[in-house]
C-alpha cells in the first residue's frame, strides 16, 4: 500500500487537485482534468525540446515560468495555467511568430492568436524570415519562411525516429536555419525521403508536393477530403495509414502518432510509393 | 544506429594531415575491440574531439571547407548536417571561403572599447587592407580599444599583450586572490611552490573530503560568475553522487561585457586554478577536469596548458597525486566565439561537440551535466577562492566582508574611470570607494553598469552603495560577474543601450522563441526611438518584450537581455520627452 501511494503525485491546477503518477508531465496532468494548454513544438511522438514556450506556466515559488511539455509534477506543486503572466508571455510568444513567419497554414496558432490578443501593428518594420521555398523533387518543398524552427524535423530525422541525421539546426540566434551541410540541396544530402519531417511540421513549412500542387492552383479542399485506414502492403512490418484522398485521388499519406507500429513515422515506400493506385486500370495479359 | 551518409565533397591534402595527425593522435586508445563492437559508443567517445578539430582546419585553411568538414565528421562519425550546425553556431568559424587572405582582425565594439575609440582603430585596420570584423566585447576592457588577430597558418595573438601586465594594486600586502600577480612567474612552478603553491592540495588530501566540504560551507563562499550559488554545497552534492565518472569544469568562458577578471587569473596565476580544481576533484570524487577557455584568450590558453604540463610533470596531476589514492587530470579546450557558451550547459553542449545550447533544468549539473555525468563546475574566480579559505581557515577568511558576503571581491573597472583595471576588495567597500581606488571618474559621473550587458545600471546616487550581494540585490542591481562600466556624461545613452540590444540579439544561440525573436525586436524598438525619447506604445512594448523574455526564456541569456535596457529607462538615462 505505502508503494502505491509514493508512486502517486498530486499537484493543484488551477485550484483543481489532480493526482498523477510520479514522472507524469504538467501537460498531462493538466489534460487529464481536461485544462487545454497550447503547444507547438511538443508532440506524442518526440522527445520535448522546449524551444517555443507556448506551453508556459506558473508554478508558485518559482522565478521563471516553466515548460509544462517537459517539466514533471512535483508533489503539492500549485499550477496557474491561465494566470495574466502567463497569458502575455502566450500572447508574445505568438505576437513574435505572427511578426516572423508566414503562419497563414497554421490553423492553431491563426486561432490562438486571436485568443491571445495578439496585435502585430505594433512592430514597426519588423525583421521577418523570408527565405526562398526550395522545390527540389517531387515529393515534399521546403518553405522556411513558415518555419518557427520548432526542431521537430530534425528530431523526426534523428535520434526520435530515423536516425539519418540530414538535417541539423545551422547558424545562430534570428539566422538560425533548419538546413543540410552548406544547405546542399536534399537529394545531394544524406536525405532518405520517408517524409517523416513533413509528418510532425506543425506550420507546413514542409508540405508534400502534391499538396502544394494543388494550394498553388487553388484547388486544396482539405474540409472535402476522406481519410481512409488501411495497412501498408509493402513488407510485414504492418505499418498503419491514413490514405487522405480528394476527388478520390490520394493527396497525402500519414500514420496515427499513436499507432503502436509507427509512432507516427513511415519510410519512403509506405509515404510515398502510392502512385501504382492510380495507374490506368490494369488489363491481364492474356495467355496465349 | 545507421551508417552515415557522407557528401562528395573530399579535402585537399593539407586538411587530411591535419585532420589524422589530430584524430589519429587523440583517440587511437579508443580503437579497441570496444570500438569495433559498438559504434554509438564510438560516437560518442569521439564527438567532443569536434570542436577543437574545427579550430585546426580553421587556422590552417581561413575557413572550413566542405571537404575539411567532410573528412573530420566521418572520422569522428558525426553527421556532417550536425557538424555544419556546429561549425556555423561560432562567430570564429568561417563556412564561406573569406574574401581575402590573411588574418582576421576581431575588433571589440562594445561600451568600453567604443569610448576609447574602436571606431578609429577600424577605419586604420581597414585602410590598411586588411580583414575586420566587429567583435563583441573581448574582455580586454582595462586597455581598450580591444583587438584579437585571429591567424592563418599563424598563432591568434592579442598584440596588447606583448605589453605585459600591470599591477594597480603593486605591492598591496592585504590582496588575497592577486597577491601572486605580478609576484610569481607564471611560467614557473618553483616559483608557484615558493609563493604558497599547492599548500592548500596537501591540507585537502590530509584533513580529507568530509572536512574540505564542511570548510567550504563554514566558510560561505559563493560562485562569482553572477549567480552566487553556494560553493559548498555545490561540491557536496556532487561528491554524494554514486556515479562513476564525475567532472570538474572551470567556467573559463568570461564573455560577460567588461569582465576580463578570470583572463588575468589565467594569465598570472594559472597554477592556482589547477591546484584548486584539483582539490575539486579529490573532494568531489572526479577524475577528469576541464577548463574551457574563451577562444580570444591565446595567452591563457598557453599558460594553462603550460602549468597543465609542469603539474603533471611534478606529479600534482596524472595518478596517484602527490603519492595518494586519486588521480585526475585535465584537458583544456578552446571556446570558439559565443557569448551563450559561459552558460554552464550551453558549455557541455559545446564541450561535447555539439551545439551550444543551454538546456532545461533541471537536471542540474551536479546530477547530469558533462557527458550526462555529476559535474562541479564553477569560474576559476570562485575556485582560486577555495585554495584561500584552504590555506587560512574559515575565520581568517570571514574576516573580511560581511556576513552573507564574506570575503573579497574582484571587480573589473573600465569606461570612463582614469585607471581601467582589475581591483581586489573586501566585500561591504563602497561603490563610490571602489571608483576612487582606481583614480576616480574621468569626467561628470552618468551612470555606472553593474555586472555588464547582464546587469543593471545605477545613477551617481548609490555611490554608498556597499558593494555586497545583499545590498546590491536590496537596492535593484547586480554584482554579477564584477563589471563595473563608468559612464560620464559626455555619453549618449541611447547609443549605450542600442549596443546593448545588438549584443544580445547576435549572441542569443536562436533556440527558445521569447530570446530569438525577443532580442531582434527589442533592438528595433530602441533603434526606432527618436532623440525624443520612448513614446508611450515603444515603452509599452519594450516592457512586454523584456517580460516574456525573463519569464519564458529557456536561459540566463534571455532572462537578463533586456535588463540593464529596463534599468536605464527606469533611472531616466533616456530622453523622456515623448512620453
Amino acid at each position: 500500500m505505502k508503494e502505491q501511494v509514493a508512486s502517486q503525485v498530486s499537484v493543484h491546477i488551477n485550484g483543481v487537485t489532480v493526482n498523477v503518477e510520479e514522472g507524469t508531465t504538467l501537460l498531462q496532468a493538466a489534460s487529464s482534468a481536461g485544462i487545454e494548454i497550447p503547444t507547438l513544438c511538443w508532440a506524442e511522438n518526440l522527445t520535448p525540446v522546449n524551444a517555443c514556450r507556448l506551453c508556459v506556466v506558473e508554478q508558485q515559488g518559482s522565478r521563471a515560468l516553466i515548460p509544462s511539455c517537459s517539466r514533471v509534477c512535483e508533489d503539492g506543486a500549485q499550477i496557474q495555467t491561465d494566470s495574466e503572466r502567463v497569458r502575455l508571455s502566450r500572447k508574445m510568444v505568438l505576437e513574435f511568430l505572427t511578426s516572423t513567419n508566414d503562419l497563414s497554414q497554421s490553423p492553431d496558432l491563426v486561432a490562438w492568436s486571436e485568443m491571445y490578443e495578439v496585435d502585430t501593428e505594433r512592430y514597426k518594420a519588423p525583421a521577418k524570415i523570408e527565405d526562398q521555398i526550395k522545390i527540389e523533387d517531387d515529393l515534399f518543398v521546403r518553405a522556411y519562411d513558415k518555419c518557427v524552427l520548432c526542431y521537430k524535423c530534425v528530431e523526426a530525422c534523428g535520434d526520435d525516429a530515423q536516425h539519418t541525421f540530414a538535417i541539423a539546426i545551422a547558424g545562430r540566434g534570428f539566422d538560425a536555419r533548419v538546413s543540410t551541410e552548406y544547405e546542399v540541396p536534399l537529394p545531394e544530402s544524406a536525405c532518405v525521403y520517408c517524409g517523416n519531417c513533413v509528418g510532425v511540421c506543425p506550420t507546413n513549412a514542409l508540405q508534400f508536393k502534391t499538396e502544394f500542387d494543388l494550394r498553388d492552383a487553388k484547388d486544396w479542399r482539405p474540409t472535402e477530403q476522406e481519410i481512409t485506414e488501411t495497412v501498408c502492403s509493402y513488407c510485414g512490418v504492418g505499418c498503419s495509414l491514413e490514405l487522405h484522398t480528394q476527388d478520390n485521388q490520394i493527396v497525402k499519406v500519414t500514420s496515427p502518432s499513436d499507432h503502436s507500429v509507427t509512432s507516427g513515422h513511415l519510410c519512403i515506400k509506405g509515404r510515398f510509393g502510392w502512385q501504382y493506385v492510380h495507374a490506368p486500370e490494369f488489363k491481364p495479359r492474356e495467355i496465349p | 544506429m545507421a551508417d552515415l551518409q557522407f557528401g562528395d565533397a573530399l579535402p585537399d591534402a593539407k586538411e587530411m594531415e591535419i585532420v589524422d595527425a589530430f584524430v589519429g593522435e587523440t583517440v587511437v586508445v579508443w580503437e579497441g575491440e570496444r570500438v569495433v563492437r559498438s559504434g554509438v559508443t564510438r560516437r560518442r567517445e569521439q564527438r567532443h574531439l569536434l570542436l577543437p578539430g574545427l579550430h585546426l582546419l580553421q587556422n590552417s585553411q581561413g575557413w572550413i571547407s566542405p571537404g575539411g568538414l567532410n573528412y573530420l565528421a566521418e572520422l569522428l562519425q558525426v553527421p556532417p548536417a550536425e557538424a555544419y550546425g556546429v561549425a556555423t553556431f561560432y562567430d570564429l568559424f568561417e563556412t564561406e571561403k573569406p574574401s581575402a587572405p590573411g588574418p582576421q582582425n576581431h575588433i571589440c565594439v562594445d561600451a568600453a572599447c567604443a569610448i576609447a575609440g574602436s571606431d578609429d582603430l577600424i577605419s586604420e585596420i581597414q585602410a590598411a587592407g586588411q580583414r575586420v570584423h566587429k567583435s563583441p566585447c573581448l574582455g580586454q576592457c582595462e586597455r581598450a580599444p580591444a583587438i584579437f588577430i585571429q591567424g592563418v597558418g599563424t598563432p591568434d595573438q592579442v598584440p596588447a599583450d606583448a605589453d605585459g601586465f600591470s599591477h594597480p594594486q603593486r605591492g598591496d600586502s592585504s590582496l588575497r586572490l592577486l597577491k601572486r600577480f605580478g609576484v610569481a612567474d607564471p611560467l614557473s612552478i618553483e616559483s608557484y611552490l615558493s609563493n604558497g603553491g599547492y599548500a592548500a592540495l596537501t591540507r585537502a588530501l590530509d584533513i580529507g573530503a568530509d572536512a574540505v566540504l564542511n570548510t567550504l560551507e563554514a566558510s560561505g563562499l559563493s560562485g562569482r560568475g553572477g549567480a552566487a550559488f553556494p560553493t559548498g554545497t555545490k561540491w557536496r552534492a556532487v561528491a554524494e553522487e554514486s556515479s562513476q565518472s564525475k567532472h570538474v569544469v572551470a567556467n573559463a568562458d568570461e564573455s560577460e561585457p567588461g569582465t576580463f577578471k578570470d583572463r588575468l587569473i589565467m594569465e598570472n596565476d594559472p597554477f592556482a586554478i589547477i591546484e584548486a580544481m584539483t582539490i575539486a576533484g579529490v573532494t568531489t570524487g572526479s577524475k577528469r577536469g576541464w577548463i574551457y577557455v574563451r577562444g580570444e584568450y591565446p595567452l591563457a590558453t598557453h599558460r594553462l596548458n603550460h602549468a597543465i604540463e609542469r603539474s603533471r610533470s611534478s606529479g600534482y596531476l596524472g595518478s596517484r597525486i602527490c603519492g595518494s589514492e586519486y588521480s585526475f587530470d585535465i584537458e583544456v579546450r578552446r571556446g570558439a566565439g559565443a557569448y551563450i557558451c559561459g552558460e554552464e550547459t550551453a558549455l557541455f553542449n559545446s564541450i561535447e561537440g555539439r551545439r551550444g545550447e543551454p538546456r532545461n533544468k533541471p537536471p542540474f549539473p551536479t546530477t547530469s551535466g558533462l557527458f550526462g555525468e555529476p559535474t562541479v563546475i564553477n569560474n576559476p574566480e570562485t575556485l582560486i577562492n577555495v585554495l584561500e579559505i584552504l590555506n587560512g581557515g574559515v575565520d581568517a577568511y570571514r574576516s573580511l566582508g560581511t556576513e552573507r558576503s564574506p570575503g573579497t571581491k574582484l571587480f573589473c573597472l573600465s569606461g570612463h574611470i582614469q585607471f581601467p583595471g582589475l581591483y581586489e576588495v573586501p566585500f561591504g567597500v563602497s561603490l563610490g570607494n571602489l571608483l576612487e581606488t582606481a583614480g576616480g571618474v574621468v569626467g561628470d559621473l552618468q551612470a555606472i553598469l553593474m555586472g555588464g550587458a547582464a546587469g543593471r545600471f545605477v545613477g551617481p546616487e548609490k555611490l554608498d552603495l556597499p558593494l555586497t550581494l545583499e545590498d546590491a540585490a536590496a537596492n535593484e542591481t547586480t554584482l554579477g560577474s564584477g563589471a563595473i562600466m563608468v559612464f560620464s556624461t559626455d555619453v549618449n545613452m541611447l547609443d549605450i543601450t542600442r549596443r546593448l540590444a545588438q549584443f544580445f540579439r547576435d549572441e542569443s544561440c536562436g533556440q527558445c522563441v521569447p530570446c530569438r525573436i525577443g532580442t531582434v525586436r527589442q533592438h528595433e524598438v530602441l533603434l526606432q526611438i527618436k532623440k525624443e525619447g520612448p513614446d508611450k506604445a515603444q515603452r509599452e512594448l519594450l516592457d512586454d518584450i523584456s517580460a516574456v523574455m525573463s519569464d519564458a526564456s529557456i536561459c540566463g541569456l534571455g532572462h537578463t537581455a533586456a535588463s540593464a535596457i529596463q534599468s536605464a529607462l527606469d533611472l531616466g538615462l533616456l530622453p523622456q520627452g515623448a512620453s
